[in-house]
């Protein structure tokens, strides 16, 4: 029995709730039970924005996320907001061209990715979000990385199937990024 | 079955209420469950149906009564301070025996309140505007529950003629969840009060709320009860969570039955025999079932995000054979596991056999 309860967080406009939304597909096309939370609210409007997905081998109970196993984070605010929500031993990916603080826990495992900062090298600037989500692929091992160009299938709509292409490169900058 | 696709809770309903039939709606936006009325808005044009945003929530109610008198499927959804105002249609509705569905995404309150999730409609939607008459209030827990209960709700308020609502919450209607839109046959109903036109071959049917004449009005509200009582004998739904042997039985409907089967599994991973009984009808409420297991278990408790009203139909169904528990958040904060936890210890300090 395994669950795995992740937060994302950050500026509203940043692809947040997009990056919970692919990992929940993630879950969905692996046959495992899972929940996706998004705040709401000012958040929408372009203040802060965070969701909460889990993932696990049995039912979902309650969909909010108080003790995360992973945290994945693109500005100050919400790294002061749930560096303590995650578990001893849990891992926090930072977007450090973002984010110039620290994380201070010391039980926990860090990865700092300057993804806004490839993003922009690569002319992807605005999936810096995808980045972060190929590491946490790469790090947390939850799924398969050879899905991710079926998951996208499902989640980018038809209108944008030219965007599937940049979305698979970001993911796999971050899956190889060693930093 | 067929595939199962990620929904937002909001978006959910409005699918599975096309799926039911529904070709009418009628409402205006307001947060938590504004995602509904866009749905509507993006799909009812082009299946020749009517979206139509309306002045304000009393229109739109007054607009589902007009569609609804005409016998056709009919809907309208808002969040607390829109069900308030739209709670004059609802009584006309039952005075007029008139089938609607309608949804409640609750936010904290009273007055604007915030935009949080809440349950503290519950008094109002399981009590209701003025006048005798009930309304059937289906709570889901899901967002696959969502889908099973819309289509559930437009069945029973065309088989009843009655209003029925579902009572969800800011977190369900904002959540996404795997859900698989197979909702099986849809059973249709003939509706010979509607008023279509006579054609000149009937005589005419009026739907009216009104009548000046006490024992006329009151053989009406004697007959709809008569029609009431066959709802509370057919249509209660509840579900049983390790009750077999539990000794404290957990109370709570929608988001908060779902933190608290969290706080259940951790007790009785730590040898506690709790159990919950979750009532998916909050009217008819699962009176039997609770009076039964008020004969078992030494302790109720209540988990909702109100102020204690979830508890006095608890305490009434069980007739305070045993204690209640209140265990509660309240102005859109949702009750942690731990909280639930709180209140289970608590309750285990009862002592031995009553």
């Amino acid at each position: 029995m395994k669950t795995s309860q992740i937060i994302f967080a950050g500026f509203g406009g940043q692809g947040i709730l997009f990056s919970g939304k692919f990992l929940a597909y993630n879950g969905l096309i692996a046959e495992k039970n899972v929940s996706w939370l998004p705040s709401y609210g000012p958040e929408m409007r372009g203040g802060t924005a965070n969701c909460s997905v889990i993932i696990s081998d049995t039912p979902v109970g309650s969909p909010i996320v108080s003790e995360a196993d992973m945290l994945v984070v693109m500005n100050n605010p919400s790294l002061e907001k749930f560096e303590s929500a995650v578990v001893p031993g849990g891992k926090i990916f930072v977007d450090s061209a973002l984010v110039d603080m620290k994380v201070t826990r010391t039980d926990v495992d860090v990865y700092y990715i300057p993804a806004t900062k490839m993003a922009g090298d690569e002319g992807i600037s605005t999936l810096a979000n995808m980045i972060l989500v190929g590491k946490l692929l790469k790090e947390s091992g939850l799924f398969d990385f050879s899905n991710i160009d079926a998951v996208l299938d499902k989640i980018v709509s038809a209108k944008h199937q030219d965007l599937k292409a940049f979305n698979h490169k970001a993911l796999s900058l971050g899956y190889n990024y060693e930093g | 079955m067929s595939e199962k696709v990620l929904m937002k809770g909001n978006e959910a309903i409005a699918e599975a209420a096309l799926m039911a039939g529904c070709r009418h709606y009628f409402g205006y936006p307001i947060t938590p469950q504004t995602e509904l009325t866009a749905y509507m808005a993006k799909r009812l044009p082009k299946m020749d149906g009517v979206f139509l945003q309306a002045e304000s929530e009393i229109a739109a109610i007054n607009m589902v009564i007009g569609v609804s008198a005409a016998g056709k499927r009919v809907m309208t959804s808002s969040s607390s301070p829109g069900i308030s105002l739209k709670s004059e249609g609802l009584s006309y509705l039952a005075g007029c025996d008139l089938p609607a569905f309608v949804v409640n995404v609750q936010r904290g309150g009273p007055g604007l309140g915030g935009i949080q999730p809440s349950q503290s409609d519950y008094f109002q939607a399981t009590r209701g505007a003025h006048g005798d008459y009930r309304t059937i209030v289906l709570a889901p827990d899901s967002v696959q529950e969502m889908v099973s209960l819309t289509v559930k709700g437009f069945d029973l308020a065309d088989k009843y003629r009655m209003t029925s609502m579902l009572l969800a919450d800011g977190t369900l209607g904002q959540m996404m969840e795997p859900v698989s839109l197979d909702v099986g046959e849809i059973t249709k109903y003939d509706k010979p009060w509607a008023a279509t036109g006579t054609k000149m071959e009937r005589p005419k049917n009026i739907i009216n709320s009104l009548s000046l004449i006490p024992e006329e009005l009151e053989s009406w509200n004697l007959t709809r009860y008569e029609r009431y009582k066959i709802v509370e004998e057919n249509e209660v739904m509840y579900e049983e969570y390790m009750m077999d042997d539990a000794e404290i039985c957990i109370v709570s409907f929608g988001i908060t039955a779902r933190v608290s089967k969290n706080a259940i599994n951790e007790a009785r991973a730590k040898g506690i025999k709790v159990g919950m009984i979750r009532p998916i009808t909050l009217w008819p409420f699962p009176k039997k079932v609770l009076c039964e297991a008020a004969d078992k278990v030494k302790a109720f408790i209540s988990v909702e995000m109100s102020m204690g009203q979830l508890i006095e139909d608890v305490e009434l169904a069980t007739r305070c054979k045993k204690p209640v528990l209140l265990c509660n958040r309240c102005g859109g904060v949702i009750p942690s596991p731990q909280n639930v936890m709180d209140s289970i210890l608590e309750a285990d300090k009862i002592g031995g056999e009553q």
